[in-house]
C-alpha cells in the first residue's frame, strides 16, 4: 500500500464508516470512493485497494462498484470538470451548441483532458434543473441558463486562473474539494451555505400567489389527531399489514418512476 | 406581462412552498419562527399508529412517480419483529425533466428533516438516511447543514425533546446514476453496491435496507407530512381531488415565458399551468409536452384540457409521473427529442437485465439512423418491436419507462419520421457520424 493515503485520510474513513449502524461498514462505499478522489482526483487502483483495506472486501468487489457509477472517474480529471447538460431540453435550448463550442475551444471531446491538464470536459445527463436551461456545472456548481457564448466565458475564465462566480453557489473550489464535501464533510468556508436567495424560476409560482394573495384556507394547526379506538392497543397489536402489492399490477411499490401497464 | 386568469390563480395552492419567499428559511432560527419543527411536537404527542392511520386518511400518494398511497406503504412495515426498521429518502432526482426537489431542499431543507422524524417515529425506525443524487452538491451541502443544526438543538440524536425515542440521520451522497431513483437499486446503492434493482417481491417493506423491514420514500412526499400533521387530513383533502388529494409541485420547463416551479391543486390542467407560467414564448405554439418527466408518454395540444392527477393522466394514455411538465414547441423535433431520451435511457441503463441494455442500445442506433436520413420503414416496425420486448420484461421500472417516448412519438407523430425517412427533411447528422448504426 502506498503512502498516498494519509492517517488523516484513514481517520475520515473510519469516521465515514461510523456513520453506518453497526456491521454495515460496506455502506460507507460511495462516500469512501469521493474520498479517495479527494485525494487523488480520481479513482486509482491504488485508491481501490485503500477501499478494499479499510472495508476489509476484496479489491474486485471495490472495482464492479467503482465502474458502476458516472462521478468516478478512471483517469485522473483536471481542477476543473465541465460537466454541459445535453438532455433532451438543455440540448435543444442551446446545451448542445455550448457542449460543441467548449470542445472545439479546448481540443477535447467526452470525459477527456486538456493538455495542460487543468480542464476535464463532459457532456452530463438530466442535472434536474431544466426550469433553468440550459445548464453547466464546474465541480458539480451550477451556472444557469447558459448560451454557448457565456459557456466559452466560464472556461476562458478557468484557463486564466480565475474562479467565475456559479449561479447558485459558492466561489469554486477544485474537482478535489468538492469530492470532500461528496465524501460528507460540510462546507465550512464562510458563506459557503447561503449562497443567495433562491432564481427567480424556483420562485416563479410563490411570487404569483403573493402578489394575487393567494392562500390555502382552513388550515388549523391545532387540528386534533384522531385517537386510536382506545383498547390498550400496543403498537403491535394492530392488524397484520397486507401482502404489498406485487408490481404486475401495475401499481409498483416504489417511488420510481415508471409507466404502468394498465395505460398502454 | 399579461396577468394569468382567476381561474388558474385560483388553482394555486401554496403549501410546501409556502416559506419560499422568506429569506434564510433553511436556517433553523427562521424555521423554527415560521412554524418549524412544531408538527413534530404535535406528532409526538400522538401514538405512532396514529399518525400511520393519519397519512392513510390524507390520501397521500407517493410525489416520486408511482403514486402509491403513502400510509399504506407505512402500514405494511411489520411491527413488533424484533428487526430494526429504516427510513430511506429518494432525493436522487434525475428524470429527465424533473426539477422539484433540489429547489424544495435548497429553500425549505428543514421541513424535510422534521418530516422525516416524523415519519421515523410512526414506522419505528431509528436509522434514516437522504440518498441525493452526488451531482445536487448546492442542495447536499444546505442538506447536511440543516441536519447538523437538528442535531445541535435536540431534534436528532437520543431521546429527541424529551420523548425517549432516538433517531439518526444520514445524508448519503450518490454516485451519478439514474437508475438508483428506483428504489431498490437506490437500496443496494445505499449498502454499498453497484445500484442494480431487485426483484420484487419481497417488497422493501419486509426486505429493504440491509434485509429489513424499510419504508422508501420520496422527498415531496415527506415534505408533506408535516403540513398535513398540523393541518389534518381533511384540509389536505379539500386540494385536489378525490382519489388524487393534496398540492403538488409542477415544474415547468422549455417553451414558456417562465419556466419555473409551480405549486398547484392536483389535477390542474395544462392550460392553466401555461396560463401561470406566462404562455408560450413568442413565436412557439405547442406541439408536444411531458407530463411528467421523459418516462412519461408525450401527450400533445389536444390534452390541454385533461387534469394533471395520477387517474386522469392514465385515462389519457400517459401518467402523471413526478408532474415535470417539459414543454416543446412547433420548432422542436419529436424524432430529435425521442432518439435523445433513448441515448440517456441507454447510458443510464445498468445492464441488468437484457431487454433494457440490449433494447436501448439498438433504439439508439436505429433512431440515429432515421435523423441521419438513412432509415427505413421497417426501422419504425423495429422500434415498435423492441418495445413490445421491453415493456414489462425487465426488473424495473427504466425498461418500461424508455419505450414510452418511442411508442407515444410513434403515435402522435409517425409524419415527422416518415419525413426522414423518406427524404423530406433534412438529416440532422451526417452520414460520418453513423459509425456502428448498421
Amino acid at each position: 500500500m502506498s503512502d498516498i493515503f494519509t492517517e488523516e485520510t484513514r481517520e475520515r474513513a473510519r469516521a465515514i464508516m461510523a456513520r453506518y449502524p453497526a456491521g454495515r461498514e460496506r455502506s460507507a462505499l460511495l462516500p469512501m470512493l469521493h474520498l479517495v478522489q479527494s485525494v487523488e482526483g480520481y479513482v486509482s487502483p491504488e485508491g481501490m485497494a485503500f477501499c478494499a483495506e479499510m472495508l476489509g472486501i476484496t479489491k474486485a468487489q471495490v472495482a464492479a462498484v467503482a465502474t458502476f457509477y458516472t462521478m468516478y472517474k478512471r483517469r485522473p480529471v483536471g481542477d476543473w470538470l465541465v460537466s454541459v447538460c445535453t438532455n433532451t431540453m438543455c440540448g435543444v435550448l442551446g446545451g448542445d451548441k455550448a457542449y460543441q463550442a467548449l470542445s472545439e475551444h479546448l481540443g477535447v471531446g467526452h470525459d477527456e483532458t486538456t493538455e495542460d491538464g487543468r480542464i476535464t470536459l463532459e457532456h452530463a445527463e438530466c442535472l434536474a434543473a431544466c426550469d433553468y436551461a440550459p445548464v453547466m456545472t464546474v465541480n458539480y456548481e451550477f451556472f444557469d441558463k447558459i448560451d454557448a457564448d457565456q459557456a466559452l466565458g466560464i472556461v476562458k475564465q478557468l484557463e486564466n486562473g480565475e474562479r467565475p462566480q456559479p449561479t447558485r453557489g459558492p466561489r469554486l473550489c477544485t474537482f478535489k474539494e468538492a469530492e470532500l464535501q461528496l465524501a460528507g464533510w460540510s462546507e465550512d468556508r464562510d458563506g459557503a451555505v447561503g449562497e443567495g436567495p433562491a432564481g427567480e424560476p424556483t420562485l416563479a409560482g410563490s411570487r404569483l400567489a403573493e402578489r394575487f394573495g393567494v392562500s390555502v384556507p382552513g388550515f388549523d394547526p391545532n387540528t386534533p389527531i384522531a385517537r386510536r379506538d382506545d383498547k390498550g392497543a400496543g403498537p403491535g397489536n394492530s392488524v397484520p399489514p397486507a401482502a404489498p402489492k406485487p408490481a404486475s399490477d401495475g401499481k409498483p411499490a416504489g417511488d420510481a418512476p415508471t409507466v404502468g401497464k394498465e395505460s398502454k | 406581462m399579461s396577468n394569468p386568469s382567476q381561474g388558474a390563480l385560483a388553482k394555486l395552492t401554496p403549501v410546501l412552498t409556502k416559506r419560499w419567499l422568506s429569506p434564510d428559511a433553511w436556517k433553523i432560527g427562521v424555521y423554527e419562527r415560521l412554524d418549524g419543527y412544531t408538527a413534530l411536537r404535535k406528532a409526538f404527542a400522538a401514538h405512532p399508529d396514529e399518525l400511520i392511520q393519519l397519512i392513510k386518511d390524507s390520501g397521500l400518494r407517493g410525489r416520486g412517480g408511482a403514486g402509491f398511497p403513502t400510509g399504506m406503504k407505512w402500514g405494511f412495515i411489520p411491527q413488533n419483529d424484533g428487526k430494526p426498521h429504516y427510513l430511506v429518502v429518494n432525493a436522487d432526482e434525475g428524470e429527465p425533466g424533473t426539477c422539484k426537489d433540489l429547489p424544495l431542499m435548497m429553500a425549505d431543507p428543514h421541513s424535510l428533516v422534521e418530516g422525516i422524524i416524523i415519519a421515523a417515529y410512526a414506522i419505528r425506525a431509528n436509522f434514516a438516511a437522504i440518498y441525493i443524487r452526488g451531482e445536487a452538491m448546492h442542495a447536499a451541502r444546505r442538506l447536511r447543514n440543516a441536519v447538523d443544526e437538528a442535531y445541535r438543538r435536540g431534534y436528532l440524536g437520543r431521546n429527541i425533546l424529551g420523548s425517549g425515542f432516538d433517531l439518526d440521520l444520514v445524508v448519503h451522497s450518490g454516485a451519478g446514476a439514474y437508475i438508483c431513483g428506483e428504489e431498490t437499486a437506490l437500496l443496494d446503492s445505499l449498502e454499498g453496491y453497484r445500484g442494480q434493482p431487485r426483484l420484487k417481491p419481497p417488497f422493501p417493506a419486509t426486505h429493504g435496507l440491509y434485509a429489513s423491514p424499510t419504508v422508501v420514500n420520496n422527498v415531496e412526499t415527506i415534505c408533506s407530512v408535516p403540513y398535513i400533521v398540523l393541518g389534518g387530513a381533511a384540509w389536505w383533502k379539500t386540494m385536489g381531488t378525490e382519489k388524487s388529494p393534496g398540492p403538488k409541485i409542477y415544474s415547468i420547463s422549455g417553451r414558456v415565458n417562465n419556466p419555473g416551479q409551480y405549486e398547484c391543486s392536483l389535477g390542474v390542467t395544462l392550460r392553466e399551468l401555461l396560463d401561470l407560467a406566462g404562455g408560450m414564448q413568442d413565436g412557439h405554439s405547442l406541439r408536444f409536452w411531458t407530463p411528467g418527466g421523459s418516462s412519461t408518454p408525450l401527450l400533445t395540444a389536444e390534452h390541454l384540457d385533461v387534469p394533471m392527477d395520477f387517474e386522469s393522466m392514465a385515462a389519457a394514455g400517459t401518467m402523471l409521473g413526478t408532474t415535470a411538465v417539459q414543454i416543446f414547441s412547433d420548432q422542436d423535433c419529436p424524432v430529435y427529442a425521442t432518439y435523445r431520451w433513448i441515448e440517456f435511457y441507454h447510458h443510464e441503463s445498468c445492464g441488468k437485465c437484457t431487454p433494457c441494455r440490449e433494447g436501448n442500445y439498438w433504439m439508439a442506433r436505429v433512431l440515429r439512423r432515421i435523423l441521419s436520413g438513412a432509415g427505413t420503414h421497417e426501422d419504425l416496425d423495429t422500434l415498435l418491436d423492441a418495445c413490445d420486448n421491453l415493456l414489462g420484461r425487465s426488473f424495473c421500472a427504466l425498461g418500461d419507462g424508455a419505450t414510452s417516448p418511442v411508442t407515444s412519438s410513434l403515435k402522435y407523430f409517425k409524419q415527422d419520421y416518415l419525413d426522414y425517412i423518406e427524404g423530406r427533411k433534412a438529416p440532422m447528422f451526417g452520414a460520418g457520424e453513423l459509425v456502428g448504426a448498421h
